[in-house]
């Protein structure tokens, strides 16, 4: 089957504006804005099922319907942030596809009339960005962007944001935040970004993830029954897999949903190199809960609902995997690690949870953990889950561990026991060091043991 | 001043938006850029130029990795060391371009050209090990492919220092 998205596979010069138009590029946008009303554009990607692919999976036809009508100035805001670990998908895109998201985006904007769109891309993509723009540029040239879209009287120009290296920039509201020139940490809801005083300049506002977005032109050109055709009922149409870590074939895979681990893993990527053998799977990045390689997971298909089943989650689908000799409480501390440094600070829990959590880790890893730090990183996660932060971050940061924790429980009593063990031979060392420095009467055996270390 | 050297590009960047106020990233990468690397008075021209306080614009470009506060090198490798890159042995590949260019982590080299960090994933996970050169992707690195740009840059930076 040809790609829906990453058309740059079937067609390599496709970022270029006229090899796009000349496949068919930017009829979705014409018909869109011809022969549909902003209202049947939103009935038909309601109809088609498609969910949001950023990470939470929110039916994107249902968000652009919350948008009131009425309000005078509305906005499209592109979520091109991209830094979820293991995440590389939307880079692609906007590489190799960039006129399909800026299409998409245009579709989404008549659909709810906005005044812009921004494109917030993150800091790091600095050449794609400035590259972005130049392509922005042709598409106004065509008349496809800026004033007077297609001779319909619509207004709406496309704007490039760059952020400059802050993973909560992802989150929308604080997206929203970064934009405006605001410290890039999350808002308090509702009010929502669709609701007045929610969104960008507190105007009602649609914040989509690039993938979403560039599904929207096919979905308008081909129909929502054929969108809801391709996947299963309730995972509709295609959805890029990202592969990382200990596979052969590393990269970005378009599948429909409802295939099963096993074939995205095997079949697509490779299997995993050096003939070993898969451990655990990562399905969304750091944030979700990690699974462990066994035959009932990777037989399960890749829905939003059947991985939920399994007690992880879809997510953005970045599937980070792990052979059978990575140490998964090393794998945990690197994940711990980066939420500590992302946490924006604004929350007790998550600033002060994810602090305590990178200080068990390297406790751990130095080979000074205890069983009270096994039992702390029960506790912790805890604490900062179910709905006690401002964003999802904090709930985030407990999964690796408590998902580590269930279920390779075994790797971290192995650090402790040898922790502990090395202990009791240090101890024993210095009982027979005091020992002979007591003989000798030179020290008093209290300052023995704290100054022979 | 930048108001005055780049009123054109500035002009540019306060025309995307309604707000002054949002154009603040774009000028700190505009200051850093001019200066290389935000001092307090190139804080304080940006926060003028977007009628903020001072304060505000240290904020956010504290809050932000691809901001510096501190003078850096030249060349600002930005390794990820991240977990999907660490799988593909990113935190060895780090260590090892450390010892190379005989720096501690975080560090700049004597000579004043480079300086290294690691950062978090930066989306190329599948081409690890990768890092960021002053803002450029150089992916599927290996030590001597990082030896080879080394010394590509040397002599640039050198030509340059001829001229
Ligand atoms: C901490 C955090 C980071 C996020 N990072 C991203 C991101 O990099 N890209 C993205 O599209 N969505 C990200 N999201 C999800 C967004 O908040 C939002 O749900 C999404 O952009 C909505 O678009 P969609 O409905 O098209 O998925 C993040 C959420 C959280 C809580
Ligand atoms: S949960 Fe963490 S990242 Fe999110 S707002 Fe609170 S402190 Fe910031
Ligand atoms: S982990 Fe290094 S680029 Fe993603």
């Amino acid at each position: 089957m040809e790609h829906i998205l990453l058309r740059d596979l079937d067609i390599p010069d496709i970022r270029n504006f006229d090899v796009y138009v000349a496949n068919g590029g930017y009829e979705g946008l014409k018909k869109a804005v011809r022969e549909h009303t902003p209202e049947e554009v939103i009935q038909i990607v309601l109809e088609s099922n498609l969910r949001g692919r950023g990470g939470a999976g929110f039916p994107t036809g249902r968000k652009w319907s919350f948008i009131p009508k009425d309000a005078p100035i509305k906005y499209v805001v592109v979520n091109a942030d991209e830094s979820e670990p293991g995440t590389f998908k939307d880079r692609q895109i906007l590489e190799k596809n960039p006129h399909q998201l800026i299409e998409g985006a245009m579709i989404a904007a008549y659909a709810i009339q906005a005044t812009a769109v921004y494109i917030y891309c993150r800091g790091e993509f600095w050449d794609l960005a400035h590259a972005l723009e130049e392509e922005i540029e042709a598409a106004r040239q065509a008349n496809l962007v800026g004033d007077d879209v297609l001779g319909s009287g619509w207004n709406c120009p496309v704007y490039v944001h760059l952020g400059a290296g802050a993973y909560i920039c992802g989150e929308e509201s604080a997206l929203l935040n970064s934009l405006q020139g605001l410290l890039g940490q999350p808002r308090v809801r509702p009010p929502f970004p669709a609701q007045p005083g929610g969104g960008l300049y507190y105007a009602p506002t649609v914040v989509n993830n690039v993938e979403t977005l560039a599904n929207v032109p096919w979905i308008i050109l081909n129909g929502a029954a054929a969108y809801k055709a391709i996947g299963t009922p309730e995972s509709s149409g295609v959805k890029i897999f990202c592969l990382s870590g200990h596979v052969a074939r590393p990269g970005n895979y378009e599948l429909p949903f409802g295939i099963t681990f096993r074939e995205l893993i095997f079949e697509h990527g490779g299997g995993i190199p050096n003939g070993k053998k898969l451990k655990a799977i990562l399905p969304s990045g750091a944030s979700g809960p990690v699974l462990p390689a066994t035959g009932e997971v990777l037989d399960a298909p890749l829905t939003y609902e059947s991985v939920a089943a399994l007690g992880s989650t879809l997510g953005s689908a970045s599937f980070i995997l792990m052979d059978e000799d990575t140490d998964m409480v090393w794998a945990a501390a690197k994940m711990t690690h980066f939420f500590k440094h992302e946490s924006c600070g604004k929350c007790t829990p998550c600033r002060e949870g994810t602090y305590w959590l990178e200080r068990i880790y390297r406790r751990l890893l130095r080979g000074e953990g205890t069983m009270r730090d096994l039992e702390l990183l029960k506790s912790i996660p805890r604490n900062m889950q179910g709905g006690v932060t401002l964003c999802a971050l904090g709930e985030f940061a407990a999964n690796p561990v408590l998902s580590t924790v269930q279920h390779f429980y075994a790797e971290y009593e192995e650090y402790v026991r040898h922790a502990e063990a090395t202990r009791e031979a240090r101890q024993a060392a210095e009982q027979m060091h005091d020992y002979t420095l007591g003989e000798a009467g030179e020290l008093p055996e209290a300052v023995g043991q704290g100054g022979v270390r | 001043m930048l108001a005055e050297k780049y009123a054109d590009r500035i002009e540019k960047i306060f025309s995307k938006y309604p707000d002054k106020r949002s154009a603040i990233m774009d000028l700190l990468y505009l200051a850093q850029e001019e200066y290389g690397w935000l001092s307090g008075d190139a804080l304080e021209e940006v926060a003028a130029l977007v009628d903020v306080d001072p304060t505000q614009a240290h904020s956010i470009a504290g809050f932000y990795t691809m901001y510096s506060e501190k003078p850096k090198g030249k060349y600002w490798f930005q390794v990820c060391t991240d977990l999907p890159c660490a799988l593909r042995g990113a935190d060895d590949f780090y260590q090892a371009l450390c010892e190379y260019l005989g720096v501690e982590d975080g560090g700049t080299t004597e000579d004043g050209l480079f300086t290294v960090e690691q950062v978090m994933c930066l989306a190329a996970c599948d081409r690890a090990p990768m890092m960021q050169c002053n803002f450029h992707y150089h992916e599927n690195l290996d030590l001597d492919k990082v030896k080879a740009l080394v010394e590509q840059l040397r002599q640039e930076a050198a030509a340059a220092q001829g001229e």
